[in-house]
């Protein structure tokens, strides 16, 4: 057990458990925010980013595909200002016009191309592919002491531990503008703040999020990373402090929860294969979110706003 | 793509700076703020004089909120200079406090009473500088005094309007201050908390600082307040109350809108009705 747990369980596990924390800490502010769906937006973006720079680099590697995400985020912006001025439609329908294009691009690209050479077609794009980012090397736990083992660990292990710590190390930084601005822009901008400059740089950072994540849930999925762990974090308390540290909680049981369920769940059953971990993953941090709303003790009102709006 | 108002509103500005006296505590010169292709304050210039308090008073959408905001960069001014206590304000927002209209915020927020009156703090921790017991026990201090002391770790969602309000005030007090600027602070507000915010206010004018309010209740300018500043959209008068807060004044700053009858009642100053 222990042998073939290392090999096969530990590095998709680390790596589902460190893009789902990496995605709920921009969550929690982003919800706050009422931009939730900023971080569906970045998802379905990113593909046709990711595509596009491996069409032209021939490598899944971490900055082209960050650069070609970023680059599409930029096209978008500027097709939806299009949209809005020339169409003259409302900027919601034009968001999502936008991106539901681009993103169907990016599946069509995929389709046309060949990547049969690295873990990118279109299943893996919207659902993931964590069950592939194994270990081979290792041979028990004692491979986490051999350098050799720990050489080949997947590169994604390493690209999503990276961003991770990033997102903690700059929501740490920027805690007190982050909390001032989110709950009262017109206040924080009277004392100095760049609330602009802040909102960008939350963007930004649930952007590379959602790329890093990419690997291991797919680009559909990650939404459930960016809204289930705060929304059912925002049940169990009143400050904010708390708020956070329970999304970790839940994004961190919910990647644990849903792999092993994914894995072993259906042989419970007397079912012969494994299910998609990443859908697993976000079905568990769904039924999260269900029993937070069910037994939360602060469920009341969230979302709501107050009396005058 | 030239916008003749914008243009108008730009040269307008120009022609009309000039340097701002030394001790007012806020100054504007020339500004002029427009949501869409109508002004929403044109070519405004306003000298708000120190260890006083004053109202901006004006009918809706004559653009008092607007004038605030637009002052302290909330929303971007197409035209015009605000100086503080004579320096640009950029250079001065650690002596100015800001209350925002209550609304503006969403109180469901997951924050406790005592974690907004710390934000006041922000200028003087900044980023990472840790929360001490003199911190905390400052922010108890400013509770106090607008009387919500017995409300430190309630969620602000669980408060009345009255009670956010004073929480606002708290938040600003935290902040030390020379220039109080208030939007709107009397609005859907229990005759207790009002009691409470203007004994709060005259203390704070009593200590040598400048207090502005965005005022709506023309019933309560001559016995809260020293000056009045009258707006729609343009300047209409500015001055003591005694002198600036006519019928005179008031017809041309709300034109028909408001009654004879209603102007009775008011307690006007000189060359009034009354």
């Amino acid at each position: 057990m222990g042998n073939e747990f290392v090999q096969f369980s530990l590095t998709p596990m680390l790596i589902g458990t460190l893009a789902a924390v990496a995605c709920a800490l921009p969550g929690n502010f982003l919800l706050l925010r009422r931009q939730a769906l900023i971080g569906d937006a970045i998802s379905h973006v990113v593909l046709p980013g990711i595509v596009v720079a491996f069409l032209l680099t021939g490598a899944v590697a971490a900055i082209p595909m960050l650069l070609g995400a970023a680059g599409a985020a930029v096209v978008a912006v500027i097709v939806i200002e299009a949209i809005k001025r020339l169409g003259r439609i409302e900027p919601g329908a034009a968001m999502g016009v936008t991106f539901t294009s681009l993103f169907a691009g990016g599946v069509l690209l995929l389709e046309q191309s060949d990547t049969s050479s690295v873990h990118l077609d279109v299943e893996h794009a919207l659902m993931g592919n964590l069950e592939s980012l194994i270990w081979f090397k290792a041979r028990g736990w004692g491979s986490l002491l051999d350098p050799v083992a720990l050489a080949a660990l997947p590169d994604e292990l390493g690209r999503i531990a990276a961003v991770c710590a990033l997102v903690i190390a700059l929501t740490v930084l920027f805690w007190r503008p982050l909390k001032i601005s989110t709950f009262d822009e017109g206040f924080a901008q009277a004392q100095g703040l760049p609330v602009g400059l802040i909102g960008f740089g939350l963007v930004g950072v649930a952007a590379v999020a959602a790329v890093a994540a990419f690997d291991a849930v797919g680009s559909i999925i990650v939404i459930a990373m960016f809204i289930c762990p705060p929304a059912a974090a925002r049940l169990m308390t009143n400050r904010l402090e708390r708020q956070v540290g329970w999304s970790v909680v839940f994004a961190v049981a919910s990647a644990v929860l849903g792999y092993v369920l994914a894995g072993y769940g259906p042989l419970w059953f007397g079912g012969q294969n494994a299910v998609s971990a990443a859908g697993m993953i976000a079905v568990v941090s769904g039924l999260i979110l269900g029993l937070a709303c069910l037994v939360g003790p602060h469920r009341a009102r969230v979302g709501a706003r107050g009396e005058a709006a | 793509m030239t916008d003749p108002v914008l243009t108008l509103a730009a040269d307008h500005g120009l022609t009309r700076a000039a340097p701002a006296p030394g001790d007012s505590p806020l100054a504007i010169r020339g500004m002029t703020v427009s949501y869409g292709e109508k002004p929403a304050v044109f070519s405004v210039d306003a000298t708000f004089p120190p260890h006083a308090m004053t109202a901006i008073i004006g009918p809706n959408g004559a653009g008092k909120s607007t004038m605030l905001k637009a002052a302290l960069g909330v929303i971007p001014r197409l035209s015009g200079e605000v100086t503080v206590f004579g320096r640009p304000i950029g250079k001065a927002r650690d002596r100015i406090a800001y209350v925002p209209q209550r609304a503006s915020v969403d109180w469901d927020f997951p924050a406790t009473v005592i974690d907004v009156v710390l934000m006041g703090l922000y200028r003087r921790v900044g980023l990472l500088k840790r929360l001490t017991g003199a911190h905390l026990a400052a922010a108890r201090d400013c509770l106090d005094r607008v009387g919500m002391a017995d409300f430190t770790d309630r969620q602000i969602g669980q408060l009345s309007g009255g009670q956010q309000q004073r929480v606002f005030l708290a938040r600003a007090l935290a902040q030390e201050a020379d220039l109080y600027l208030l939007d709107e602070p009397f609005a859907g507000v229990d005759a207790a908390t009002e009691r409470a915010i203007i004994d709060v206010l005259k203390a704070l004018k009593a200590e040598g600082r400048a207090v502005v309010c965005v005022h709506h209740d023309l019933a309560t300018v001559a016995r809260y307040f020293d000056h009045v500043f009258l707006i729609n959209v343009r300047r209409i008068a500015e001055g003591p109350v005694a002198t600036a807060f006519t019928a005179a004044n008031l017809h041309a700053t709300y034109g028909g809108r408001l009654a004879t009858a209603h102007l009775d009642q008011l307690d006007l100053g000189l060359g009034g009705a009354s």
